[in-house]
């Protein structure tokens, strides 16, 4: 409050608060008037009361007897540099690029200086249509870009509206900038709605996953914790952080001389924190003695160095990889990379390197009537985890999943330990230890082209003429018209059975983001716009492949692309319902035997009756929209018309009505 | 929708199938109308080719023997169909259904699978 106090009385906010002042010795002017008024000779004229409300130009003339007023004292440029101006400064050290918004009065202030003293230009304004796609949008476009949007949303019912994203970026951790407006000040305070969208704490409402918050109480103050809050978002464990601003901050103009100590703080990144020597040691002769080491990595790769280190590793051990898809960890062609708990199952060295669930990694749990669990590793596998998570964790939300015991817990960046984890096994690499290492490598290249061969007859076998179309014939379809250009998926493809990962080669790291984090739903579409938006410099062609039942979440995304002119190509995935709820509906009818025959199961579970025409629905937005298809074999010539569209810089969706899964 | 789903074969086309130790001939038109309207095809796909949410079912199912045992007692993440939802006659049309099913195109006559040749 201390800081709060003094900003008041540094920052003017010119006309409310000198009115209110005005009003308080005018208040005693009357007190002062009528007791003089006793003594006046009588029938001399009083002078005029004063009003009680804002003064008109005629009421301040007629109240303080000067001769004209020629303009309104208005805050900002007028009288000075306002707040807002300072805090667009500090946003410009921080090197951010966009901060996507829903315009809100709240933000007035900023907003304005946003465009007009910032030339809105680092950071440039992108509208979105909700603040939850708009936080998305930021999610998204920091897996590629590899640094963070701000997301600006009004106090209360912005950050209500923004929050299911933000839950989405902390599980996934994927830092944003929130930023939001608040008044504290009730005697400021417009009354109303404005009112009703103030909050003691706004920030409470996020505060169980954002990493931190600050309410500043002085530009000073706001210069400090945006910086703070940039460097705390950018150290491992990446994670959202909130700022709130106050209105009065925003919109009020420092007095004259105040402000020429104001400093905007450099931002050092912390370093992130490294495994410990001893536990990096313990753990490289553990691999190096197993007989089947398997790495399970999720988000070890927070930048292409961490997908190369990936490699490194290894190749050195020649030990697979289960990559479960946080981020682009390992390349999926390599001979070394598995998917699925096979792998698992074999190992007698388990390391999960940044894993949202390791519990979940080496057991077993059916959703049957009567829950069946258990690990899935053999009796006496050893177990190392390397990750963040024992760095920084929260109470009251479960994403931290169940307690996996381990032999090894490092508490410490994965990525940032691989140097040493490798240079570890490099030193214990012994003449036995190394030929062991090449015929494990031998069989695992042997196992690799036995199952490569199959993927063509898995998906001829995949219905591949079939209407609706499988996912199998719509990833070849795809991989044949992209593979010779430099492409990204930008969204997940666990709905359509993994297919891309079975037939495209993912070998760069841009090429993949992984998915929500959260699996909140409705991060799909913005996520891509946002994802598309930092490829949008390097040309490359990106693709997302869109849910329907996430698409309708927040179809205004489809305007935002437009809008910003940023190329994505969209591909429904139109199964025409939320389908992982379908088959819940079926066990749920399946246990309690009734309901099945009827069809039951369909209420509330599907997207028809009537069908959404999502081309149409992307024409209404100023996309390019194609479709529906039905028939497999018009989809190519849909997706090349589609392709050159994006190519010429436009956003184009093609709805391809699909089999479920 | 599936207009062109099963032209490559002549599974369209109503098979009376005898069941061994069934009393009527399956119906493998009315067993795709019931693998729709049970929803077989959400976790299988609509030719009961497989998914990530559950295996391959056609062409070649297994025997119906095997077939019904599974459905009627399975413990896993399928959730098993008893005849107090899904009758015999039902599931002997579904499995019908599934019988009828063409065999998997060659992939080698696919231009389009030759990519990862």
């Amino acid at each position: 409050m201390t800081d709060k106090s003094k900003s008041k009385q540094a920052v003017t906010k010119v006309d409310r608060r000198k009115f209110m002042a005005g009003v308080a010795v005018a208040g005693a002017a009357v007190v002062s008037t009528e007791a003089k008024s006793a003594i006046l000779p009588p029938g001399a004229p009083a002078p005029a009361a004063p009003s009680a409300m804002r003064p008109s130009t005629v009421m301040a003339q007629a109240e303080v007897a000067t001769a004209s007023v020629s303009a309104p004292a208005y805050p900002g440029t007028q009288n000075g540099k306002p707040g807002s101006d300072y805090m667009v400064d500090v946003l410009k050290t921080l090197d951010i690029e966009y901060i996507v918004t829903n315009p809100a009065s709240s933000c007035r202030g900023i907003h304005e200086s946003i465009v007009n003293y910032g030339g809105n230009r680092m950071p440039e304004l992108l509208t979105t249509m909700h603040e939850e796609s708009g936080t998305a949008m930021a999610h998204g476009y920091f897996k590629v870009a590899l640094k963070p949007m701000g997301s600006l949303c009004h106090g209360t019912v912005g950050l209500q509206h923004a929050a299911m994203a933000v839950y989405n970026a902390w599980c996934d951790r994927a830092p944003i900038l929130m930023m939001i407006g608040n008044e504290m000040d009730a005697n400021v305070r417009r009354p109303g709605v404005p009112t009703t969208h103030a909050a003691q704490d706004p920030a409470a409402m996020i505060r169980d996953f954002t990493k931190w918050d600050d309410q500043p109480g002085s530009l000073q103050h706001f210069s400090e914790s945006m910086v703070r809050a940039y460097r705390i978002s950018m150290t491992p464990p990446y994670e959202p952080v909130l700022i709130v601003m106050g209105e009065e901050l925003q919109e009020g103009v420092p007095e004259p001389g105040h402000f020429e100590n104001f400093s905007i703080p450099k931002v050092a990144l912390p370093t992130p924190p490294q495994g410990e020597s001893n536990a990096v040691r313990e753990t490289a002769a553990m691999l190096v003695a197993a007989e089947n080491p398997v790495f399970v990595v999720d988000r070890v790769a927070r930048t292409p160095a961490g997908l190369a280190l990936m490699v490194e590793l290894a190749e050195l051990l020649q030990a697979t990889v289960v990559d479960q898809g946080g981020r682009m960890n390992f390349p999926n062609m390599h001979h070394l990379a598995a998917r699925g708990a096979a792998a698992i199952r074999r190992a007698d060295v388990v390391v999960g390197m940044e894993l949202t669930d390791f519990w979940g990694t080496v057991n077993d749990f059916s959703d049957t009537a009567h829950a069946q669990q258990g690990p899935i590793v053999r009796e006496g596998t050893r177990m190392v985890s390397i990750g963040t998570g024992d760095v920084y964790i929260r109470a009251n939300y479960q994403d931290f999943q169940r307690y996996q015991p381990v032999d090894i817990a490092i508490a410490a960046d994965a990525e940032a330990t691989l140097p040493s984890l490798i240079e570890a096994v490099r030193m214990l690499l012994d003449g036995a230890a190394r030929t062991r290492i090449d015929n494990r490598g031998q069989a695992a290249r042997d196992a690799y082209n036995t199952a490569r061969s199959r993927v063509a007859a898995d998906a001829a076998a995949s219905a591949w003429n079939a209407s609706p179309i499988s996912g199998a014939r719509l990833s070849f379809e795809l991989w044949e018209l992209i593979k010779n250009e430099d492409w990204a998926l930008v969204s997940r493809d666990q709905s359509i059975s993994n297919w891309p990962h079975r037939v495209w080669t993912f070998d760069k790291y841009y090429q993949w983001i992984g998915g929500p984090g959260g699996a909140g739903i409705g991060y799909g579409l913005p996520a891509a716009v946002g994802a598309a938006l930092a490829h949008r410099p390097h040309g490359r062609l990106v693709v997302n492949i869109q849910n329907d039942g996430d698409c309708m979440y927040a179809p205004g995304a489809l305007w935002t692309a437009a809008h910003h002119k940023i190329p994505l190509l969209n591909v429904m995935h139109n199964n025409r319902a939320y389908h992982q709820e379908v088959m819940h509906l079926q066990r749920m009818a399946s246990w309690r035997q009734r309901g099945l025959s009827d069809g039951s199961w369909r209420v509330a579970t599907t997207i028809e009756n009537p069908n959404v025409d999502y081309a149409k629905l992307a024409e209404s937005m100023g996309v390019a929209g194609i479709g529906p298809i039905e028939n497999p074999n018009d989809l190519a010539p849909a997706l090349r018309r589609a392709i050159d569209i994006v190519k010429a810089g436009e956003p184009a969706l093609v709805d391809v009505i699909t089999q479920p899964r | 929708m599936r207009s062109i789903r099963l032209l490559a074969g002549a599974a369209a086309i109503l098979v009376p199938i005898l069941i061994a130790g069934s009393a009527f001939a399956a119906d493998a038109a009315a067993g795709e109308e019931a693998f729709v309207r049970f929803g077989c095809y959400t976790c299988h796909g609509y030719e009961g080719q497989g998914a990530g949410t559950g295996p391959k079912l056609a062409p070649e199912p297994l025997a119906f023997d095997a077939f019904s045992t599974f459905v009627r007692q399975t413990s896993g993440d399928m959730p098993p169909f008893t005849p107090a939802t899904l009758s015999d006659e039902e599931l002997q049309n579904i499995h019908a259904y599934l019988e009828s099913i063409p065999a998997t195109p060659d992939p080698a006559s696919i231009p389009l699978l030759q990519q990862l040749q």
